[in-house]
């Protein structure tokens, strides 16, 4: 009896440490991964430092009344044991550049200053860069990027869903021009060294996107990247145009390269990966098939529908395959508005890039955030992928909002 | 006489399960075509976005009228719920007709995890009347 209970107590731990095995995510031949960090908060983009020491920008303050988190691996383990941290707002954006941290809440940009052992010498006295921007609910989030001039690059997403005179109703029409892109829909470009800005100082640097939550400055191109999140609910609004089925698949969810004053067409369309077509909004009087957006542009790749692009990152070390070099990560939320049909996304893709451009087709390069009996719905989710970072090394860390986990993801040599 | 009051009993209890299969049939139909995309098949809502109904106390809680107020003129403010925001704006439901506003409700309260009395039309036309 004792031998019997201590077989199968042996058996439980050894499917306990397999269930953790790359921290329960499946990846690529050659790579593996650690649980960095687990239940820090809603934790939304991540930055690093050049001593790899990992920030976090979470969404809400956590218990510990934190809402930016330091996270250290003193002994190279591949799991932080330094935890602390600071900040007293919500928000998603946050990026290093040199020894200047930048994060935002959702209306402003702030600015903390690294010493030279890469800590945080104002935590309480930050220098706000930006303020005053629209929040109003729905996509709020303000993402951040700099270019290697110091500009800084922030989303503010459209406070609707496709600019109708009343929002998410059943037969309200599409505002004609839509009025919500003098202030928001697009990214707006500010001086990263200057105080006290807002819309006067800043310019409205590209438009028509209606969330953008993942975006990079590409080195090699020198320009901006954005992933939008596209459209919802074709089939509640349209039923007799669009069946459940259809909108599961429609719209694409798109990465774009974006120079100054570029537009990606939205309210008036929406891109059909399957036409392979910007078509008319049926809220602008189209019915699926009538095209639109002449000057618009196409966007670099089209991904599955709903799955919520987070973050982007070019890859730029030297640790990954070399197929992954100057490629780029995208971090999927994971879907809700694929529903009856089931959830999609919950993963971290890959696109490979070869002078600037998309050189092949997209593909998933970590999977099983969402768990692996899990049904998919957003609720049931283990982790969503949100942020993601290179660190000094080369390892990619991704960061999940439900729970609050940090994967490190590294390849073997 | 006992056995026809014991009859009489059995057969009343029967309508009534009866009657309230059907309204939860009628309110999951409603539900599926006007709800189910923010609140999901599970009822638990999107994080941060989409407020869950499984499991909420304000859905199986005593104020019908606040819910009739939801349902019918839309939702959209920022307050916690059960000490959650969510940034979603809710699409308003101005021609649901009373009983379907019952069906509905009796519905959301008495699917996934929840267990709440149903409501019946008099109660959402007194809901009304509150607002
Ligand atoms: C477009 C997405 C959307 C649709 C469709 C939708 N809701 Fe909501 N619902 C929300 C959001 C977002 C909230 C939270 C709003 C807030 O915080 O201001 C909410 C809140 C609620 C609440 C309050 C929950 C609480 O804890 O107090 C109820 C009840 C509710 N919805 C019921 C319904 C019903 C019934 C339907 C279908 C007739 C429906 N909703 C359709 C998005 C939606």
């Amino acid at each position: 009896m004792y031998k019997l209970s201590n077989f199968l107590l042996a058996c439980v731990l050894a499917l306990s440490v397999n269930a953790q095995e790359n921290a329960g995510l499946k990846l690529p031949t050659g790579f593996s991964a650690t649980l960095f960090a687990d239940q820090i908060g809603t934790a939304r983009h991540i930055a690093i430092n050049d001593k790899g020491i990992l920030f976090a920008k979470l969404n809400n303050v956590n218990k510990a009344g934190q809402s930016i988190v330091r996270m250290e691996d003193v002994n190279g383990d591949g799991i932080a044991e330094k935890i602390s941290g600071w900040g007293k707002y919500g928000g998603t954006g946050i990026f290093i550049k040199g020894n200047q941290l930048y994060a935002s809440s959702d209306d402003a940009v702030y600015l903390y200053q690294l010493d030279a052992n890469g800590e945080v010498t104002n935590p309480t006295a930050p220098k706000t860069i930006i303020q005053n921007l629209h929040s109003r609910r729905q996509h709020a989030s303000k993402s951040i990027t700099l270019d290697p001039q110091g500009n800084i690059y922030v989303n503010i997403g459209a406070y609707s869903n496709a600019c109708q005179e009343k929002d998410r109703s059943v037969g309200s029409k599409g505002m004609m021009p839509c009025p919500i892109l003098d202030s928001a829909g697009g990214i707006w470009k500010f001086d990263g060294s200057k105080e006290n800005q807002s819309y006067a100082q800043g310019k409205r640097y590209a438009t028509g996107l209606r969330n953008v939550i993942g975006l990079d400055w590409n080195n090699k191109t020198n320009s901006l990247f954005v992933t939008q999140h596209g459209r919802d609910q074709l089939n509640t609004f349209y039923p007799t145009m669009y069946t459940d089925a259809q909108n599961a698949d429609l719209p694409a969810e798109t990465m774009y390269e974006m120079k100054e004053g570029d537009d990606a067409g939205w309210p008036y369309v929406y891109y059909d990966p399957f036409q392979k077509k910007k078509i008319l909004s049926p809220e602008y009087g189209g019915d699926g098939k009538l095209e639109g957006g002449k000057n618009a542009l196409d966007p670099l790749v089209a991904f599955p529908a709903h799955m919520a692009p987070m973050a982007l990152l070019f890859y730029k070390g030297n640790q990954f395959p070399a197929k992954y070099k100057e490629g780029a990560f995208i971090a999927f939320h994971g879907s809700w508005n694929r529903a009856p049909l089931p959830q999609e996304g919950y993963f971290v893709a890959f696109v490979p890039f070869k002078n600037g451009k998309p050189s092949g087709e997209w593909e998933i390069f970590a999977n099983g955030f969402a768990g692996a009996d899990n049904n998919k719905s957003p609720r049931g989710a283990k982790a969503r992928p949100c942020g993601l970072a290179e660190g000094p090394d080369g390892s990619l860390y991704v960061s999940d909002d439900s729970k609050g986990a940090i994967f490190k993801i590294s390849f073997n040599k | 006489m006992q056995f026809k009051i014991v009859s009489l009993v059995v057969v009343a209890l029967f309508y009534c399960v009866q009657a309230n299969a059907q309204n939860m049939q009628k309110g999951k139909k409603i539900y599926e075509t006007r709800c189910l995309a923010c609140h999901q098949a599970d009822g638990g809502g999107v994080p941060n976005m989409n407020a869950p109904l499984d499991a909420a106390s304000n859905v199986v809680g005593k104020d019908i009228a606040r819910l009739v107020r939801i349902i019918r003129y839309g939702y959209n403010e920022r307050i916690a719920l059960d000490g959650f925001y969510y940034s979603n704006a809710m699409t308003a439901n101005p021609d649901l007709k009373d009983n379907e506003l019952a069906d509905l409700l009796t519905y959301i309260r008495n699917s996934w995890s929840n267990k709440a009395s149903a409501i019946t039309i008099a109660q959402v036309q007194a809901a009304k009347k509150k607002k």
